[in-house]
């Protein structure tokens, strides 16, 4: 289990900045196919804060070293990224992805606040303090519509079911203190099985290790900034 | 403040925000610092208030375009800390965002944030019994609510 501390190194803010970046993109996927146009409204919204955490955080990892957050987003290949790698798996259906934002905003709402009382640099601090709030209302949507489904119709919990056998295993990256806690009371109150805390992990992207999905991801994010490098509108 | 700072914050007070035009840039609180440096250069420091607002670089531009008349040299700043909030907007904020028909945001914010509060009243009809339709609408400052009595829906500007 990782703690919360280690996220104001350099490595844990390119973490959280590609995390937030990569499911950003993942989120963008339903727009204009959710379920709902109220869900359709919601996941865009949830995408462009993610994305906006995702740029204050690339833009202050940028300018330690001279390059912009744009060079950051488009011109990196995949051994470069560090996001934990639920952030990049596909989106699944419904059940799966509103899971997996479970897992992420659990892990944002207890990285943020610490970043934001915590965080050496003024900037780092300033993106969590604004994230502090984004997330909680994240957390309340993820929340409530795992419920929703859990303890929903039979199909519906045997979907989500299924998104916690396929998402558990990508717990590790997130489990930092006071995770399980948070999503073992939704889990719970969706009346869904809490599966082992010490079950099987997935191993980290800190080495530059990937699924196979995030070459795909990339392509799509940086095909226009390669195909016209420094182009504006 | 002093008499040159006192028109650009004038200066300040015309340029709409985007996406509710009905309200000034220094309405809804973002205007956290102006500067004037000297006669010719003035300093205006901005504070986001979302994270991935889209309108936040087109303010940046109304806001440099707006004192660019009076200044040759304008320089807008960000300010991410202390993040935005709602307890920021004005009362006088709140009558026009009402006026414009979007309920304002109910009371004071307290963290952690455990709710966004909710609208007192129909910001159409005035009714208070009203209920939530989704917690996202049409920019991410606001939620989508309906009034029970007249049946309009409106958006809410949720307090954070
Ligand atoms: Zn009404």
């Amino acid at each position: 289990m990782s703690a919360t501390s280690d996220l104001s190194s350099a490595a844990g803010q390119q973490t959280l900045a590609d995390g937030c970046l990569v499911l950003s993109h993942r989120l963008s996927e339903w727009m204009s196919k959710a379920p709902t146009m109220e869900e359709d409204i919601a996941l865009g919204n949830i995408a462009l804060d993610l994305l906006g955490q995702a740029r204050g955080l690339l833009s202050h990892i940028g300018d330690q070293v001279g390059v912009s957050e744009d060079q950051l987003a488009y011109f990196r290949d995949p051994a470069d990224f560090r996001n934990p790698l639920i952030c990049e798996l596909p989106n699944g259906d419904y059940g799966h992805t509103i899971l997996r934002q479970l897992f992420v905003d659990c892990w944002l709402a207890q990285v943020w606040p610490v970043l934001a009382a915590t965080a050496p640099d003024e900037v780092v601090r300033g993106v969590a303090e604004k994230a502090v709030k984004e997330n909680a209302y994240h957390l309340r949507h993820s929340s409530a519509w795992v419920v929703r489904l859990g303890d929903g119709t039979d199909e519906s919990r045997r979907r989500m079911v299924a998104a916690l056998d396929a998402l558990w295993p990508y717990r590790g990256e997130l489990a930092v203190d006071g995770w399980y806690d948070r999503v073992e009371s939704v889990l719970t109150e969706a009346t869904l099985p809490l599966p082992a805390r010490d079950a099987w992990t997935q191993r980290t992207s800190s080495d530059g290790w990937h699924t196979e999905h995030l070459g795909y991801l990339l392509a799509e994010m940086q095909s226009l900034a390669r195909a016209h490098p420094g182009a504006t509108w | 403040m002093t008499e040159t700072t006192a028109t650009v914050w004038d200066l300040l007070a015309t340029v709409p925000d985007p996406e509710i035009p009905a309200l000034s840039v220094v309405d809804l609180g973002i205007v956290r610092e102006v500067e004037e440096l000297d006669g010719n250069r003035v300093r205006v420091t901005l504070t986001p208030t979302y994270s991935g607002c889209p309108a936040t670089e087109v303010i940046a531009r109304d806001v440099r375009t707006a004192l660019e008349n009076r200044y040759a040299e304008v320089e807008v700043r960000t300010r991410l800390s202390p993040a935005w909030t709602t307890d920021w907007m004005s009362d006088e904020a709140k009558g026009k965002l009402l006026g414009f028909g979007i309920a304002p945001p109910s009371g004071r914010v307290t963290l952690p944030l455990l709710d966004v509060g909710a609208p007192t009243a129909c910001p159409h009809c005035g009714s208070g019994s009203v209920e939530e339709l989704a917690g996202f609408g049409s920019t991410p400052c606001k939620a989508l609510w309906r009034c029970r009595t007249c049946r309009e829906p409106f958006d809410y500007f949720k307090k954070h």
